[in-house]
C-alpha cells in the first residue's frame, strides 16, 4: 500500500468530513435562523413559457441524476453481481447520459431565462449567482466523467472498483484514500465540485429540495390549528412570564 | 355534531360607491411592502367586467376551487393530489403577474432635475418590478366604472355565462347601463380550497375563528395555493417567495377591533360578527350534487344560537360563553341566515366562502325611476325586480350558482323594506301586508332597518374578543417588540432581503410610522429599509424613484 500525501489526505479524507460537517450543521442552523428565508423563491409568475420547459427538464433531470449517483455509489457492485456486466454499463450510460443531458439544457434554459427576461434578471440575487457557478461546474464535470467512463471516446471505466469504495469509506469511517487517488482526474475534479456544492447547499436556495412535501399525499386535505391551551406556540416560555396555574 | 365558529363578513352592495378607500386602507396596512406592490388583499370590481386578476372566475382556464367526482368526492379542479405533485416544478395555472398588473412609480425626479429646455419634464412611468421606464397598460382597476365598457366588460366571465343563456338581449340591456361595486377580501371559507391545495401545509384554518392564514416560516413557496383559491385571494410575495392573503385583520379582532377595510368603509357597508356551523357536514355539504343547492347547504351548516341544543353543543365543544353570547347577537347570521338577504359569493366554487352580500337593489330602483314610475313603491319594484331578468340573473350567477330564486327572494325583502319604511317616515300607517309578502312581521321589518340602514357600529359588529387565557398562543398579542434583535434592529437577514425571520406586522408598522413622523428631510433612497412607497407616503419618507431634495441650508432661505 502507498503512503497517502498530505494533498490526498486533505481533499479525500479531510474535504469529505468538513462537507458533511458544514451541510449538518448548516442545514440545521439555516432551518432554525432562516426558515423564513427556506423557500424557493419561484419566479413563474415573472415569466411562464420558458419556465414551462426548463424547470421540469432539469428538475426531472437533476432528480434521475440524483437516484443514479445513489444506485451507482451507495450500492456494492457485488449487489447487483446478478446483471451481466456489459449491459449494467450500457443501461448507467445511456440513462445517465439521458438524464445529464436532460439537466443540462434544463439548467442551459433556466440561466437563459435569469439573463434575459427583465423581472427573473432583476430577481437573481449574488448569492443566487454564486450558486449556479457551483452547480452547473458538478453537472458538466459530472457529464464529463460519464463520458469518459462510458467507453465511447476510449476505454470504458469503471468507477464502481474506485470511486464508491472510497465514498462508502467515508461513512464507514475508514476513508480508502488511494481508492480516490488513483482514479482518473476527471472523477476526481468532478467530487470536489460536488462536494464543494454540498458546502454552500445550506446557505443557497437549493435547501428547498430537502423540503419536498411528500407528506401531502398523506395528509387530510384541511388543516386545522388551534392556539389550544396545550400548545405551546413556537415561542419559549419567558422567565418572569410563565404561566400561572394549569 | 362537532361546533366552531367563524368570524364571518357580510357587504351591503346597494351601499358601495366604489371609492376604493378600503382598499387603499387595507393596503397601508398591510401590502406596502416590496414584493407585493402587485398584491391587493382587499380589492372594489365593477361588475360587469374582468374583476382582479383579469377573469379569474372562469375556472374553466384557472381550474379554482373544487368539482365533484363522479363517485359523489370532492377534488380539487387543478388535479389529485399525485398529479398536483408531478407539477410542482412549474404550475400549468399560476397567472402571470400580466393578468393582475405590472406595479409601477414615476420618475419624479425628471420633473426637477431636467435641463432647461424648450420642453416641460415629464414623470415617465417606470415599472417597480424591472426598473424600466414602461407604458401602463392595465391595474387592479382599469375597467373602474365600465370604463372601456364596450371592449373591456363582455369578456366578464360571468357575462360571458349568461350571454349563452340569453342570447343577445345582455347587450341590449347592458347599454342601460346595469352596474354596481363589488368590494372582495378573501372569503375565509369553511372548507377552503387554499389550504387544501397547500402541498408544505403552512397554510391553515384557525379553529377558534376560523380565520384562513399562511404560516409564513413554514410556506416554502410551492405556489400552488395561488391555483387553489377560486377568487385569487392568496398573493405570491416574489421577494420573499412566500404566500401572502388577507388576514382578516387578525391582530384587531383578536382584540375585538373590525378589520381595517371594515372600520374605513365610507358606506358603512360591512359587518362583521360569529357564525356558529357544524364542522362535521362541512364536505358533506360541499359535495352536494346540484350546483344550486349548495347555497341551501351552506346554509344549512350554519347553526341557530339560541337552539338550546346547539348551546349545549357549543359549550361541549369548548366555544366560550361569551362567544355564544356574541354568536347570538352575530349581524351576519340575522342578515344571512334569519333574513336570508345576504348569500355567498360563488357557492358553486364548493369552498363554502363566509363573506355574504347583500345584493343591490339601487341599480332596480334607479331603472325604475328612469322610466318615471314610483320608485319606492312595493308593487312597482316587485314588478321591475321580475321584468329586469339580465341583472337578476347576472347576480343569481354570482350569488346562487344560477338560481334566480334567492336572489329575487332578497331582492324583494329589501324592496318591501324600502317601501314598507317609506310609508313610516311620512307619517302613513304602515302597511302590514308589505312585509307579510316577503313572509316577514312589521317588528322584523324594524329589525332589519336598523341593521340595515340606521347600522350602528355596535350593531355592524360584534367582535368578541379572543380569550386572555389562550392569548399567549395569539400570533400577535403580548409585545411583539420583544423578539430577537429588539425594537429598531431590524434589518434583513444573511440570505438578502428576503431572509431572517419576518418582522411581525406590528413591529415593521411601528417603525415605518416612527420613521416617517420623526424624519426631518427625505429619507435616503438608497437606504434598503426605506420601504415607503406612494400608496403611504406623506411627503416625508420617499416613494421609490422620488427626488432627493436635500434640506435647504439656513443661508439660502
Ligand atoms: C426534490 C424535489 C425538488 C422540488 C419539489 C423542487 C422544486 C422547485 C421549484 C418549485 C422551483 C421554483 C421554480 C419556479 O421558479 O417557479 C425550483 C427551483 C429551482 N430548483 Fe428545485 N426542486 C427540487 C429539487 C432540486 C434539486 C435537487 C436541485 C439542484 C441540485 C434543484 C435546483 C433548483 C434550482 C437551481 C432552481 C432555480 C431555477 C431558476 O433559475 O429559477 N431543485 N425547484
Ligand atoms: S377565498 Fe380565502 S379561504 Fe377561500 S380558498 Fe381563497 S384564499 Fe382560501
Ligand atoms: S370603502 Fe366601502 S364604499 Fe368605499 S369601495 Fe370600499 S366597500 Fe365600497
Amino acid at each position: 500500500m502507498t503512503e497517502s500525501t498530505t494533498v490526498q489526505i486533505l481533499l479525500w479524507a479531510v474535504l469529505p468530513y468538513v462537507t458533511i460537517a458544514v451541510f449538518a450543521v448548516g442545514m440545521i442552523w439555516r432551518y432554525r435562523y432562516d426558515k423564513f428565508g427556506w423557500t424557493t423563491r419561484s419566479s413563474q409568475l415573472y415569466e411562464r413559457n420558458l419556465i414551462r420547459i426548463a424547470s421540469p427538464l432539469f428538475h426531472i433531470g437533476i432528480l434521475a441524476v440524483v437516484i443514479g449517483h445513489v444506485i451507482g455509489l451507495v450500492i456494492p457492485e457485488q449487489w447487483t453481481g446478478w446483471a451481466p456486466e456489459a449491459a449494467y454499463h450500457a443501461m448507467a450510460v445511456v440513462l445517465g447520459v439521458i438524464a445529464g443531458v436532460c439537466t443540462l439544457t434544463g439548467i442551459v434554459l433556466l440561466i437563459y431565462r435569469r439573463r434575459t427576461v427583465g423581472p427573473v434578471f432583476s430577481a437573481t440575487t449574488k448569492n443566487d449567482k454564486f450558486m449556479y457557478v457551483f452547480l452547473v461546474a458538478a453537472i458538466c464535470l459530472g457529464l464529463v466523467t460519464t463520458f469518459y467512463g462510458s467507453g465511447i471516446f476510449g476505454p470504458a471505466y469503471n468507477y464502481r472498483d474506485t470511486v464508491a469504495v472510497w465514498f462508502r469509506s467515508i461513512f464507514y469511517l475508514n476513508p480508502q484514500i488511494q481508492d480516490m487517488a488513483e482514479s482518473p482526474a476527471s472523477y476526481q475534479v468532478h467530487a470536489i465540485a460536488g462536494m464543494l456544492l454540498f458546502i454552500i447547499w445550506p446557505f443557497t436556495r437549493l435547501v428547498h429540495a430537502f423540503s419536498a412535501p411528500l407528506g401531502y399525499v398523506f395528509r387530510p386535505y384541511v388543516v386545522y390549528r388551534d392556539r389550544g391551551p396545550h400548545d405551546p406556540g413556537s415561542r419559549p416560555e419567558r422567565r418572569g412570564w410563565e404561566r400561572v396555574g394549569r | 355534531m362537532r361546533v366552531m365558529a367563524q368570524m364571518g363578513m357580510v357587504m351591503n352592495l346597494d351601499k358601495c360607491i366604489g371609492c376604493h378607500t378600503c382598499s387603499v386602507t387595507c393596503k397601508q396596512a398591510w401590502t406596502n411592502r416590496a414584493g407585493v406592490e402587485y398584491v391587493w388583499f382587499n380589492n372594489v370590481e365593477t361588475r360587469p367586467g374582468q374583476g382582479y386578476p383579469r377573469t379569474y372566475q372562469d375556472q374553466e382556464k384557472w381550474k379554482g376551487g373544487w368539482v365533484r367526482t363522479k363517485r359523489g368526492r370532492l377534488k380539487l379542479r387543478a388535479g389529485g393530489r399525485w398529479q398536483r405533485l408531478t407539477q410542482i416544478f412549474s404550475n400549468p395555472k399560476l397567472p402571470e403577474l400580466d393578468e393582475y398588473y405590472e406595479p409601477w412609480t414615476y420618475e419624479y425626479d425628471n420633473l426637477i432635475s431636467a435641463p432647461l429646455g424648450e420642453d416641460t419634464p415629464v414623470a415617465r412611468p417606470k415599472s417597480l418590478i424591472t426598473g424600466r421606464p414602461m407604458k401602463i397598460e392595465w391595474s387592479a382597476n382599469w375597467d373602474d366604472d365600465l370604463a372601456g365598457g364596450p371592449e373591456l366588460a363582455p369578456q366578464d366571465p360571468v357575462l360571458k355565462k349568461i350571454k349563452d343563456e340569453v342570447g343577445d338581449r345582455v347587450k341590449l340591456e347592458f347599454e342601460q347601463a346595469f352596474m354596481f361595486y363589488l368590494p372582495r377580501i378573501c372569503e375565509h371559507c369553511l372548507n377552503p380550497a387554499c389550504v387544501a391545495s397547500c402541498p408544505s401545509g403552512a397554510m391553515y384554518k384557525r379553529s377558534e375563528d376560523g380565520i384562513v392564514l399562511v404560516d409564513q416560516d413554514s410556506c416554502r413557496g410551492w405556489r400552488m395555493c395561488v391555483t387553489g383559491c377560486p377568487y385569487k385571494k392568496v398573493y405570491f410575495n416574489h421577494r420573499t417567495g412566500k404566500a401572502e392573503k388577507c388576514t382578516l385583520c387578525y391582530p384587531r379582532i383578536e382584540v375585538g377591533m373590525p378589520t381595517v377595510c371594515s372600520e374605513t368603509c365610507v358606506g358603512r357597508l360591512r359587518y362583521l360578527g360569529l357564525f356558529l356551523y357544524d364542522a362535521d357536514r362541512v364536505t358533506e355539504a360541499a359535495a352536494v350534487e346540484n350546483e344550486q343547492d349548495l347555497y341551501e347547504a351552506q346554509l344549512d351548516l350554519i347553526l341557530d344560537p339560541h337552539d338550546p341544543e346547539v348551546q349545549a353543543a357549543a359549550l361541549r365543544d369548548g366555544i366560550a360563553p361569551d362567544w355564544l353570547e356574541a354568536a347570538k347577537n352575530s349581524p351576519v347570521y340575522r342578515l344571512a341566515k334569519e333574513y336570508r338577504v345576504a348569500l355567498p359569493l360563488h357557492p358553486e366554487y364548493r369552498t363554502m366562502p363566509m363573506v355574504w352580500y347583500i345584493p343591490p337593489l339601487s341599480p332596480i330602483v334607479d331603472a325604475l325611476r328612469d322610466t318615471g314610475n314610483d320608485a319606492e313603491d312595493a308593487d312597482n319594484m316587485f314588478g321591475a325586480i321580475q321584468s329586469l331578468r339580465i341583472p337578476v340573473e347576472y347576480l343569481a350567477e354570482l350569488f346562487t350558482a344560477g338560481d334566480p330564486g334567492p336572489v329575487l327572494q332578497s331582492l324583494h325583502t329589501l324592496a318591501a323594506m324600502r317601501s314598507f319604511m317609506r310609508d313610516e317616515n311620512l307619517g302613513g300607517q304602515p302597511d302590514e301586508s308589505i312585509p307579510a309578502a316577503v313572509g316577514m312581521t312589521a317588528d322584523e321589518m324594524f329589525a332589519l332597518y336598523r341593521l340595515l340602514a340606521i347600522a350602528k357600529y355596535e350593531d355592524r359588529y360584534v367582535i368578541p374578543e379572543a380569550h386572555a387565557e389562550v392569548g399567549r398562543q395569539l400570533e400577535e398579542l403580548g409585545c411583539s417588540l420583544d423578539f430577537e434583535g429588539g425594537p429598531g434592529q431590524y434589518s434583513s437577514g444573511t440570505f438578502g432581503e428576503a431572509s431572517g425571520r419576518p418582522t411581525p406586522v406590528a413591529v415593521e408598522t411601528f417603525h415605518a410610522l416612527k420613521q416617517r413622523q420623526t424624519t426631518e428631510g427625505i429619507v435616503d433612497v438608497a437606504d434598503a429599509d426605506a420601504k415607503v412607497n406612494l400608496l403611504n407616503w406623506d411627503g416625508l419618507g420617499v416613494p421609490l424613484g422620488v427626488p432627493t431634495v436635500p434640506p435647504r441650508s439656513p443661508e439660502s432661505s
